[in-house]
């Protein structure tokens, strides 16, 4: 199952300083590319696991795995004061496809600096939409998690929506 | 720098196919010395992973782009690991029409 991910982190990784004598050297803890997206969308972003996984084109069970995984290496990367390496998994990139309006073909991003088509060589390149799939990322869903016990689901739209 | 298209036939008039792992042949064309070499697609016969199998049969002649139709998912994953840019074309043209564009 691929999992989406909006955009590439902006490091690769972090690395502890100020060492106290005692601390063993350990290995580097990886964070695979679905933990990050997780964590950004759960706690950084503020959206519950139901929606964060629609976002991610994953099931709600599942995403909680990724999220419990993704807490357990970076609690891990911060008590036993290891580095944390992000990469691997398996991943989509949804805003690296960039389209040509020169020869209509869609391309892959390499890198974020210039951007030019690599088929005619034209710079009059624009992000691709995706065909139909794509979900407004600003709007939260309005999908309810489907807990059994009575919450409320949609805190930041003005609907308060109750589920028994 | 090597550019892999997937094409219907061994020659330059034949089209380009819309499927990436289970295409007939590949044209390799080299942008240093401009030529062509079709070679046979051995993974299009798989039951199961032509993608994954086209793209290691690629990377081993020195590819570094993949001109076709469409990719399937597990060939996305794999290409950014391999450092293979994807290039979809979704109108048709011939092998030689897509090699005029390189050239531009």
């Amino acid at each position: 199952m691929i999992r989406k991910v909006a955009d590439k982190p902006l490091i690769s990784g972090l690395k502890p300083y100020g060492m106290s004598y005692t601390a063993k050297k350990s290995e580097a803890v990886f964070l695979l590319y679905e933990e990050y997206e997780a964590l950004r969308l759960c706690d950084y972003g503020g959206y519950n696991h139901c929606e964060a996984s629609k976002l991610m084109g994953v099931s709600r069970p599942t995403l909680t795995r990724i999220c419990m995984s993704a807490r357990n290496k970076v609690s891990m990367a911060i008590v036993e004061g290891r580095q944390l390496i992000i990469e691997g998994g398996k991943v989509e990139i949804d805003n690296e496809w960039m389209k040509c309006n020169q020869c209509h073909c869609l391309f892959v991003k390499l890198q974020d600096e210039d951007c030019w088509c690599p088929l005619c060589g034209s710079k009059d390149v624009s992000e691709a939409q995706k065909d139909g799939e794509d979900v407004d990322r600003e709007m939260p869903l309005k999908a309810c998690c489907g807990n059994g016990r009575r919450h409320r689901c949609q805190e930041r739209t003005n609907t308060k929506i109750y589920h028994i | 720098m090597k550019v892999a298209i997937s094409s219907n036939g061994d020659n330059l008039d034949s089209e380009m196919d819309s499927r990436f792992g289970r295409c007939k042949f590949f044209a390799i064309y080299d942008s240093e010395d401009q030529s062509t070499t079709f070679i046979d697609n051995t993974a299009a016969s798989l039951t199961e992973g032509a993608g994954p199998a086209a793209l290691q049969l690629l990377t081993a002649q020195g590819v570094s782009k993949l001109v076709s139709g469409n990719f399937g998912i597990k060939i996305k994953s794999l290409s950014s690991d391999l450092n293979v840019q994807l290039i979809v074309m979704r109108e048709n043209h011939t092998i030689r029409s897509i090699i005029n564009i390189l050239n531009h």
